[in-house]
């Protein structure tokens, strides 16, 4: 089977919008708890995009599958290939689970799961007090863990750009290296 | 494959790199109010509410002792040019609410309770949803949720006399003079003697949109059809604990208890967004709808309980107006409501007591 040299296409700019729309909605969630004012316009953001991110992982999930990722350098040592592949799995898996838990919550809390003035999704879970006690919490942890598995990449990302050198960074970059 | 050996770059580079990544995460942790305050937060809000009174695991943090009620509300005719909300346009919708006493004690008698809440939550056949929380006084204690977080605070016992210092509440008061209008009310205002005879404001400015895209900002209220009657003070003093819901319930047994609900108009220059200031009586208004409530339960195991009503969960056709005390009600309500759910998540709550 012949490795492709940089993610096709569809990955990279998947890539790039989902990192900006996960960003965001970090920054926008962390701020909207702990605001007296701004709440409900960033509430107002955040469900939308939740769902953006939700559906966009979808089609890059079911890209990643048909076409794999081209391989890591050969001399790469051992641990920091299986911390590459672990975390990737990991952001691939909050990717899913932080929109999913967001919409369950709700539906958990009996709010109304709100995406535009008079449009709604359905809920996903019966109105339960318990239910609803431990997935908000659970949504706000695992926050924390993807803000900082993202920025585990990053710093990786850029140690692979600046100091490896070894292509890594190309592979994602718009550029690639010429087939 | 072979890897041609790439030329590697200096190990000096990792300052940039870490210099990034922190950067990047002091952003994050300033964002969600870590370090560098942000003045009053809804948490700082709720730990105020929270030390007023001793720990209610799985209750509200304010307003904590209540009581669930069920009926309909009807719209007027008038109601549907006024906004496009599906409430005004459908026959009847199913009412679920809640009438509550202020405070942080669950179990507080009810003759300590100068004021009353009524929340609401209407759920339309289009699967809209409009949640209200209202109130006996007539006008907001401060412009401010900042004023309000002042005045509860200046409320709460001194460590060292286990009272409040007056001289905080002095201090609050220059700082925050209006005030001193709802505590001149507070001491004037005759009590209802029942929560069927309490009108319930909404307090908070909105605006109605109507199917031109005309908004009006409005302030709405809901007045009871059963006769006021000044609860007196002596009676008062020696009524039984929940002799609100003892006589709740002995009207209901008797038949529904209505209200109107009364849109106010804002003329030109009235005070949108500054919930303590009263517009005057001699604004235009117009009844939208009757309030029809059938039944009341204990909130304990009652579909009330843990609904949070959110003066924010507005239908199409109903929109919030900048109104800061409006943002900083949902803002906080939410936070409790986590607070409380977790507690009962955790197995914390003893609700079942409660009345």
């Amino acid at each position: 089977m012949s490795h492709p040299r940089h993610f096709n296409l569809l990955a990279r700019v998947l890539h790039w919008t989902m990192a900006v729309a996960i960003l965001a909605m970090l920054f926008v969630g962390a701020a909207m708890v702990v605001s007296l004012r701004y709440r409900e316009v960033l509430i107002d953001l955040h469900r939308p995009l939740g769902l953006a991110i939700l559906l966009l992982a979808i089609v890059r999930l079911a890209n990643r599958l048909r076409h794999p990722p081209p391989p890591l350098p050969a001399d790469l040592p051992r641990i920091q290939a299986m911390a590459a592949t672990a975390s990737h799995w990991l952001l691939y898996g909050l990717m899913f689970a932080m929109p999913i838990i967001g919409w369950a919550m709700l539906s958990a809390g009996a709010y109304p799961v709100e995406l535009f003035s008079g449009v709604h999704l359905p809920p996903i879970l019966p109105h339960s007090p318990v239910l609803y006690g431990f997935l908000r919490p659970l949504h706000g942890v695992l926050a924390y863990v993807l803000f900082f598995t993202i920025l585990a990449h990053l710093g990786a990302a850029l140690f692979h750009a600046w100091i490896r050198r070894d292509g890594v960074f190309e592979q994602m970059s718009t550029g690639g290296k010429p087939e | 494959m072979t890897t041609p050996t790439p030329q590697r770059g200096s190990l000096v580079f990792l300052v940039p790199i870490v210099l990034i990544v922190s950067l990047l995460a002091l952003a994050f942790a300033w964002v969600g109010g870590w370090f560098g305050g942000k003045g009053v937060t809804p948490q700082a809000m709720a730990n105020t509410a929270e030390a007023s009174g001793s720990p209610q695991p799985g209750f509200r943090r304010a307003h904590s002792k209540g009581i669930c009620i069920v009926g309909t509300f009807e719209p007027t005719p008038a109601a549907a040019q006024l906004s496009t909300a599906r409430v005004f346009a459908q026959a009847s919708t199913p009412v679920l609410g809640r009438f509550s006493n202020p405070g942080n004690d669950p179990h507080a008698p009810d003759n300590k309770a100068a004021v009353r809440g009524m929340g609401l939550q209407l759920k339309t056949d289009d699967g809209q949803e409009w949640r209200m929380a209202m109130n006996s006084f007539p006008f907001f204690a401060s412009s401010t949720p900042e004023g309000f977080q002042a005045m509860n605070v200046a409320r709460l016992p001194d460590p060292a006399s286990g009272k409040p210092d007056p001289e905080k509440m002095k201090a609050v008061l220059a700082q925050h003079p209006e005030i001193a209008n709802f505590m001149a009310w507070a001491k004037s205002a005759p009590t209802p003697d029942s929560l069927a005879n309490t009108r319930f404001n909404g307090v908070n400015a909105f605006r109605l949109v109507d199917r031109q895209g005309r908004e009006r900002a409005v302030r709405w209220s809901m007045r009871p059809h059963t006769p006021f009657v000044a609860a007196d003070p002596e009676r008062l003093k020696n009524a039984g604990r929940d002799f609100l819901a003892a006589d709740l319930d002995r009207r209901l047994a008797e038949g529904p208890l209505k209200w109107d609900m009364v849109m106010q108009f804002a003329a030109p220059g009235d005070p949108i967004e500054d919930p303590s200031k009263p517009w005057p009586d001699t604004r235009p208004e117009t009844r939208v709808g009757t309030l029809t409530l059938v039944r009341a339960e204990a909130q304990a195991g009652g579909p009330c309980f843990d609904l949070n009503f959110d003066p924010l969960i507005l239908p199409k056709g109903i929109v919030a107006t900048d109104d800061p005390v409006l943002h900083a009600r949902s803002a906080v309500y939410s936070e409790s409501f986590n607070r409380r759910e977790r507690e009962i998540s955790r197995g914390q709550a003893r609700i079942g007591s409660a009345q």
